[in-house]
């Protein structure tokens, strides 16, 4: 009978517990990024070789989670990247940064810390001289949440 | 006027990729925060920001509230001469800042 009402009443302590992160989960609905991709591409598909990026699959700040891009290129005139977009599946905004750059980088690589509001996708986009585009994504759990925690 | 690093090696050879580190101090306001009186604290990010290397723009960074506070950048400008690395920036205060170092190349 103990041993019963004991774990009656810690599953009712973890199922509150549990509620208010599925409660913020569902203030952020998943969007579709293809649209925001399309935006930038035009329509065109964009390769998904020759980029990566880099991720933690579980951050346990969601306030400060390091991000690392990097596209493969010469970066001379004739063949560079333009811009790297950042987009966020469930934050409450969902373009978190653009970064425009040319030859003069000599190397196509991004280092940053980002906030991402719950467990979502994370794309990076970039846009390459000649109209070509390449496009990579990593799906992240987030422990402690940001944007939505009003104590943070 | 916010507080910022710029981080460059102190020497390169001409034609190398360096490493170029920045941290601001800014506190990257989302909007979505109050404070404990139930005030909303209004969003302030810092909304551009651009390198420059010898007079000459290499990198332009349009931010939102999905950067952290106090943001942190690495990225990488191909050395040919001595000069000036500066970065400018501005958030939607309007308040604007700037961080300069030397890239001495030999």
């Amino acid at each position: 009978m103990k041993r019963r009402g004991f774990l009656r009443s810690t599953g009712a302590a973890i199922a509150a517990a549990a509620l208010p992160a599925s409660g913020q989960s569902s203030l952020l609905p998943r969007r579709d990024l293809a649209a925001l991709v399309a935006e930038v591409t035009g329509g065109a598909t964009p390769g998904r070789d020759g980029i990566a990026m880099e991720i933690p699959s579980l951050a346990e700040n969601g306030n400060s989670v390091p991000l690392r891009i990097r596209v493969d290129s010469p970066m001379t005139a004739a063949d560079h990247v333009r811009a790297i977009h950042v987009f966020s599946e469930r934050n409450p905004r969902p373009r978190i940064a653009v970064f425009h750059l040319g030859p003069a980088a000599g190397r196509a690589e991004i280092l940053t810390r980002v906030r991402l509001a719950v467990e979502q996708k994370v794309v990076v986009l970039a846009s390459l001289s000649g109209g070509r585009y390449r496009l990579a994504e990593a799906q992240v759990v987030v422990t402690a949440a940001a944007c939505i925690d009003e104590g943070v | 006027m916010a507080l910022a690093r710029l981080l460059v090696p102190p020497t390169a050879r001409r034609g190398e990729a360096v490493e170029v580190r920045l941290l601001i101090q800014h506190p990257m306001e989302t909007g979505f925060r109050r404070e404990a009186d139930g005030r909303a604290v209004p969003m302030n990010v810092v909304n551009t920001l651009v390198c420059r290397y010898a007079e000459r723009e290499v990198l332009r960074a349009e931010l939102g509230s999905g950067v952290s506070a106090n943001p942190y950048f690495a990225f990488w400008i191909r050395a040919e001469s001595t000069g000036d690395v500066t970065v400018e920036w501005v958030d939607d205060a309007g308040e604007r800042g700037s961080v300069k170092a030397v890239l001495t190349v030999p």
